[in-house]
C-alpha cells in the first residue's frame, strides 16, 4: 500500500476550484518533484498533503488514516508525528540557537535530546554553527537547520515548500546534495518548487496547472546527476 | 534533557534574547506595578501620617475622675494608658490645678509632667526653655499681669483652703514664657513634684492623651478605661477627633479613587503592550503550530513568559513603589513612610494576574491563526 494516496480530491473555495478531481499515489522512500507556474494550486495541494487543510471533496490517506476526516487535533497529532516541513523563508525562531531550534520540534513531539540534535546538525555540516543565532547564519545555513528541524523526529515525509526560493546556486547545490542523501537512506521526499533544475533531480515530477496534473513524469535519469 | 527544562530554556531565552522588546513589557509592567504600590502604601499610610500631623493641634483624648470616690492620680492614669494600643499610643500628660500666692495674688498653677506635656502639646510655643525642678513656664497673660519675665524669681506660697495651717511657700524662676493663643496663657506650669511640695499629694484634675488611631479606636479605647471602673473616665476631644476623621476619610477616599484609576490605566497599558509583544509573534505561534504543537501548549509557553515577565516586573515595582511611596511622604507629610511587607507579594499577585489576563486574550486568538499561512510565507 502507498504511503500517502490522494483518490479524486478538490479544493473549492466559492467558485473557484483550487484543485481539480486530483489523483496520486506517493509510495515509501519516494522523491516526488510537484510543480507548475503561480496558481496552479501547488501550495493548496501542499496544505493538504501537510495536514494543514482539508480536501472539499475526495479522500486523503497517509499511512493508512484519512486526514480529511480528522478533527484539528489530530491533523496537529499526523503533522507532528508524520510530516517533516521545510519552508521556503526557513522560519526559524529567531531568538533560539540552531540546535535550539531543532530541539523545539522534538520538544512538541516526544523528548528534547541535544545529542540528536547536535547529530541532525552535523548531518547537514552545521555542527560548529550549532550556538549561533539565526541572524548569525547565512541563508543557506538557516535552511540546513530548517533541514535538520524537519529530520529530527524521523517523519513518513518530508515536505519542502520552495526549498531552494531563497538560495543561492552554492547553496542550492548543498541543499539538493542533502536531498539526495535523504533518498539514499530511503526518506520519502515531497519538494513543491517552481525551479525546473530542483524538479529535474526529483524521481518523478508532476506538473499542476489550473488545479488538475498536467504532466505525471518518471525521471529516466534519475541518480545519474 | 526533559520537556519542563526545554520550556524553561525557551522561556529564559525569549527574555533574555529579545531584551529591548522584553525591556518595554517589562518597564510597562513595573511601572504600572510601582505606582500602584506606591498609592496603595500611602493609602494604608496616610492614617498614620495624618495622625502625626493632628497631634500636632493637641490631645484626642482626656481622661477625668469619674466622681465615685476612687483616687485619680497618676498610677490611675497610668492604668488608663495601658488600655491604649502601645503602637498608638503617643503621650498622657497629668494635670493637677491648685491656686497659689504670688505676690499677692492668687494665680491657678497646673502641676504636670513637663516632658509629656510637650509630647501632647506641640503646639505650645515658648519663649524660653522648658521648666526644670524649681523653675515654672508662666503664660503669657498671667506673665504680663505679674510683671515676670524669662528668668525672673518669684516666690510661691499655697495655704490649704482652710488656712488653719501656715502657709508653704518656694522660691521659683521663670523658664519661659508660653504661647497659646487660648486659655493656657492664663496658667503658670511647673513640675508636678514642685507643686507637690508646697500643696501636698493630691488628685489630678484631668489627664490629656494623645494617640495615633481613628475614631472607632479612640472610641473602642475611651469605653475601654472608663467600663474599667478605676475612678477614670475617658473623653475624646470631639472638636480634634471628628475633624481628623473627616479628613481622614475624604483623604483616603482620595487616594482611593486615584488608585483604581491608576490601576485600570495600568492594565491598559500593560495589557496593550503585551498584546503587541504577542502580537508581533504570530509568525512564530503559526510556525509552532505547523511542528504540531498544540494549542494548549502554545498558551502554556507564552502564558509562561508572561507570568515570569508579570513576576520580575512585579517584584521591581513593589520596590520602586516603595520608593515612590517615600518620596512622596517625605516631600508630603514631612517623614518616613511605613513598609507594608505583605504589599510585595500582593503586588507580584496583582501584576502578574494582569500580565496573564493581557497575554491570554491575545495568546488566545493568535492561536487560531492558520499554521498554512506560515508556509506560504505571509
Amino acid at each position: 500500500m502507498s504511503l500517502l494516496q490522494l483518490k479524486n480530491i478538490s479544493k473549492i473555495y466559492g467558485e473557484l476550484k483550487a484543485l481539480d478531481d486530483i489523483s496520486l499515489e506517493v509510495e515509501n522512500g519516494e522523491w516526488l518533484a510537484i510543480m507548475g507556474p503561480s496558481g496552479s494550486g501547488k501550495s493548496t495541494l501542499m496544505n493538504i498533503i501537510g495536514c494543514m487543510d482539508k480536501p472539499s471533496l475526495g479522500e486523503v490517506i497517509l499511512d493508512g488514516r484519512d486526514i480529511a476526516k480528522e478533527s484539528d487535533k489530530g491533523l496537529t497529532e499526523i503533522r507532528r508525528d508524520k510530516i517533516g516541513l521545510i519552508f521556503q523563508q526557513f522560519h526559524l525562531v529567531n531568538y533560539l540557537t540552531a540546535v535550539e531550534n531543532v530541539m523545539v520540534a522534538q520538544y512538541y513531539h516526544s523528548m528534547p535530546d541535544e545529542k540528536e540534535a547536535l547529530e541532525a546538525l552535523e548531518r547537514v555540516g552545521l555542527k560548529d554553527r550549532a550556538k549561533h543565532l539565526p541572524s548569525q547564519l547565512s541563508g543557506g545555513e538557516q535552511q540546513r537547520v530548517c533541514i535538520a528541524r524537519a529530520l529530527i523526529n524521523h517523519p513518513e515525509i518530508v515536505l519542502a515548500d520552495e526549498p531552494t526560493g531563497n538560495l543561492d546556486e552554492a547553496n542550492e547545490n548543498i541543499v539538493i546534495d542533502i536531498f539526495k542523501q535523504l533518498h539514499k537512506e530511503g526518506t520519502t521526499l515531497i519538494v513543491v518548487t517552481h525551479d525546473p533544475e530542483v524538479g529535474e533531480v526529483a524521481q518523478r515530477m508532476i506538473v499542476l496547472d489550473h488545479g488538475r496534473i498536467k504532466e505525471n513524469t518518471i525521471n529516466k535519469n534519475f541518480g545519474n546527476t | 534533557m526533559t520537556k519542563q527544562k526545554m520550556f524553561l530554556r525557551m522561556i529564559t531565552a525569549s527574555l533574555i534574547r529579545r531584551r529591548s522588546r522584553m525591556i518595554v513589557a517589562l518597564l510597562a509592567i513595573s511601572v504600572g506595578a510601582a505606582i500602584l504600590s506606591g498609592l496603595v502604601t500611602i493609602y494604608y499610610d496616610v492614617p498614620r501620617q495624618m495622625g502625626a500631623q493632628f497631634r500636632n493641634y493637641g490631645a484626642n483624648m482626656i481622661l477625668v475622675s469619674s466622681g465615685d470616690g476612687k483616687d485619680f492620680d497618676v498610677t490611675a492614669m497610668n492604668e488608663a494608658v495601658s488600655h491604649i494600643s502601645p503602637e498608638s499610643f503617643l503621650g498622657a500628660t497629668p494635670y493637677r490645678y491648685e491656686t497659689v500666692r504670688i505676690h499677692d495674688q492668687p494665680v491657678v498653677t497646673a502641676g504636670t509632667d513637663i516632658k509629656s506635656a510637650g509630647i501632647t502639646s506641640p503646639y505650645w510655643h515658648i519663649e524660653g526653655a522648658w521648666p526644670a525642678e524649681g523653675e515654672a513656664l508662666v503664660g503669657k497673660t498671667e506673665a504680663e499681669h505679674l510683671g515676670l519675665k524669662t528668668g525672673s524669681s518669684f516666690t510661691m506660697s499655697y495655704a490649704d483652703e482652710s488656712n488653719e495651717k501656715e502657709p508653704v511657700e518656694r522660691d521659683m524662676v521663670v523658664s519661659g514664657i508660653l504661647e497659646t493663643g487660648g486659655s493656657e496663657e492664663d496658667y503658670i506650669y511647673i513640675e508636678m513634684s514642685d507643686l507637690e511640695s508646697i500643696a501636698g499629694s493630691g488628685d489630678l484634675d484631668v489627664a490629656e492623651l494623645s494617640i495615633s488611631a481613628s475614631q472607632e479606636e479612640l472610641t473602642a479605647a475611651a469605653d475601654s478605661i472608663t467600663s474599667a471602673d478605676n475612678g477614670v473616665s475617658a473623653r475624646l476631644v470631639k472638636r480634634v477627633t471628628q475633624s481628623e476623621s473627616t479628613v481622614l476619610t475624604k483623604l483616603q477616599a482620595l487616594v482611593f479613587i486615584v488608585t483604581a484609576v491608576v490601576l485600570v490605566l495600568t492594565m491598559i497599558c500593560v495589557a496593550t503592550t503585551m498584546t503587541a509583544v504577542v502580537t508581533e509573534r504570530r509568525k512564530e505561534i503559526g510556525l509552532r503550530k505547523s511542528l504540531g504543537a498544540s494549542d494548549r501548549s502554545i498558551i502554556v509557553e507564552f502564558m509562561g513568559e508572561g507570568l515570569l515577565l508579570g513576576c520580575i516586573g512585579g517584584l521591581a515595582g513593589a520596590l520602586l513603589g516603595f520608593v515612590f511611596a517615600e518620596f512622596v511622604s517625605v516631600n508630603v507629610f514631612s517623614s518616613s513612610i511605613r513598609f507594608q511587607p505583605l504589599l510585595l507579594p500582593v503586588t507580584m499577585i496583582v501584576s502578574v494576574a494582569v500580565t496573564g489576563l493581557a497575554c491570554l486574550m491575545p495568546v488566545r486568538s493568535a492561536i487560531d491563526i492558520d499554521p498554512a499561512l506560515v508556509l506560504k510565507g505571509e
